[in-house]
C-alpha cells in the first residue's frame, strides 16, 4: 500500500518547464486578444480572434494546469460532455434574442 | 497505473479504461481522491452558473435596439493625460494570469513536499488574488462615479449597468473567498499541517498536501472564468 501511494505522488509531478511555457504562452495570448481591442479590429475578424484566443487560453488552463490532460477518461468526458448542453442553450438564446429584437424594431418604431 | 484502493488490479489506459472506469465496483474517478472529484463537480455547476450569467447577458445585449456602451471606450482609464482602451482590465487580466502561474508551481511543489517554496507560492497567489479584488473594487467605484447604475447609464443601452455589475460581482466575490482560503492554506501550509498530516477542522481527514491542488482548481477557474468574462464582457 505504501509503495503504491509512493508511485501515486511521482505521476503527480511535472517537470517544471511545462508550467513556465503555459504560463508564457498564456501571457503572449492575452496580449494578443488585448491587441485584437487596440487596434479596433471591426466585425468577423474581431469576433473570431477573440474566440480563438480565448478558447485556446481557456483550453490551456484546464489542460495543464488544472491537470486535465493527465487526468483518467472517466473524469475528462463527465466534466466535457456537460458542455454541450450550454452550447444547446446558447443556440436557443441566439433565436430568442433574435426574434425578441425582430418583435421590438416592429412594435416599438414600425407599430405593428 | 494500479487502482490504489484494490491491491493488484491494474487500470486500462484510454477509452477502454474510461468504459472500464465507469462500469465498475466502488469508485468511478480511480485514483482520484473524493476531495478532487467533488471539487470538480463543484466547478462543474459553478460552470453552469457562469453561463446562465453571460447567456442571459447575450440575449439582453442581443435583443435591445438601443445601442450597446462601447466597452472599451467606457472602460477606458486615463494614462498621463491620454486616455488606454482597457487599461485597468489589461493590468486585471495579466494579474490574475500571474497568480494562476504562482499556484500550478505551488501545486507542483507541493507533491514535492517542499514547504517552503509551496508555502510562498500559495501567499503570492493571495497577494495576487487581492490586487484583483482591489482593482476591481476602483473600477466599481470608478464607473458608479461616472453614473452607471443597475437600472441605466449615460453611455448607451439600460442593461449594461445590471449585467456588469452582476457578472463581475459574482466572479470578484469568487475571487474574494478564493483570497480568503488562499491565506488559510498558506498559514497551514508553513505551520506544517500537510507534513504532520494533522487533522482539518470539520473533518476526521489527515491534511495532506492533495488540499492544495484542490484548492488550486478553484483558483484556476477563477482564472478561466475571466477569460470567458473578458472575451465577452470587455472586448466584444
Amino acid at each position: 500500500m505504501e509503495e503504491t501511494k509512493k508511485k501515486e505522488d511521482q505521476s503527480s509531478t511535472h517537470k517544471i518547464g511545462i508550467y513556465l511555457w503555459i504560463w508564457g504562452l498564456l501571457f503572449v495570448l492575452s496580449f494578443f486578444s488585448y491587441m485584437v481591442d487596440w487596434y479596433q479590429f471591426q466585425g468577423m475578424l474581431r469576433w473570431s480572434l477573440i474566440l480563438f484566443f480565448m478558447f485556446l487560453k481557456a483550453g490551456l488552463i484546464m489542460a495543464f494546469f488544472m491537470h486535465l490532460f493527465w487526468e483518467r477518461y472517466a473524469l475528462v468526458n463527465v466534466l466535457l460532455w456537460p458542455m454541450t448542453a450550454i452550447a444547446c442553450f446558447i443556440f436557443l438564446m441566439v433565436a430568442e434574442f433574435k426574434y425578441t429584437l425582430f418583435t421590438r424594431l416592429l412594435y416599438f418604431f414600425v407599430g405593428g | 497505473m494500479s487502482d490504489p484502493k484494490i491491491e493488484g488490479y491494474q487500470l486500462k489506459p484510454g477509452f477502454k479504461g474510461m468504459a472500464a472506469d465507469t462500469g465498475s465496483d466502488q469508485t468511478m474517478f480511480k485514483g482520484v481522491h473524493w476531495g478532487k472529484a467533488m471539487m470538480w463537480i463543484f466547478l462543474l455547476s459553478d460552470t453552469f452558473v457562469f453561463s446562465c450569467f453571460l447567456i442571459s447577458y447575450m440575449k439582453g445585449r442581443g435583443s435591445t435596439p438601443v445601442e450597446w456602451p462601447n466597452p472599451s471606450e467606457v472602460f477606458a482609464l486615463d494614462a498621463f493625460g491620454v486616455p488606454v482602451p482597457l487599461l485597468l482590465i489589461a493590468i486585471m487580466t495579466f494579474v490574475l494570469i500571474t497568480s494562476s502561474g504562482t499556484m500550478a508551481l505551488a501545486v507542483k511543489y507541493g507533491y514535492e513536499k517542499n514547504k517552503k517554496m509551496c508555502g510562498w507560492l500559495v501567499l503570492a497567489t493571495a497577494l495576487g488574488g487581492l490586487t484583483f479584488v482591489g482593482m476591481q473594487v476602483f473600477e466599481w467605484s470608478k464607473l458608479i462615479h461616472e453614473g452607471v447604475r443597475p437600472w441605466g447609464n449615460p453611455f448607451g443601452a439600460a442593461q449594461f449597468g445590471s449585467f456588469f455589475f452582476m457578472i463581475t460581482g459574482f466572479h470578484g466575490f469568487h475571487v474574494s473567498i478564493g483570497v480568503l482560503f488562499l491565506f488559510i492554506y498558506a498559514y497551514k501550509v508553513f505551520a506544517g499541517h500537510y507534513d504532520e498530516r494533522k487533522r482539518g477542522w470539520f473533518t476526521t481527514m489527515k491534511s495532506d498536501y492533495v488540499e492544495i491542488e484542490i484548492l488550486g482548481l478553484y483558483w484556476h477557474f477563477v482564472d478561466l472564468v475571466w477569460v470567458f468574462i473578458f472575451a465577452f464582457f470587455y472586448l466584444w
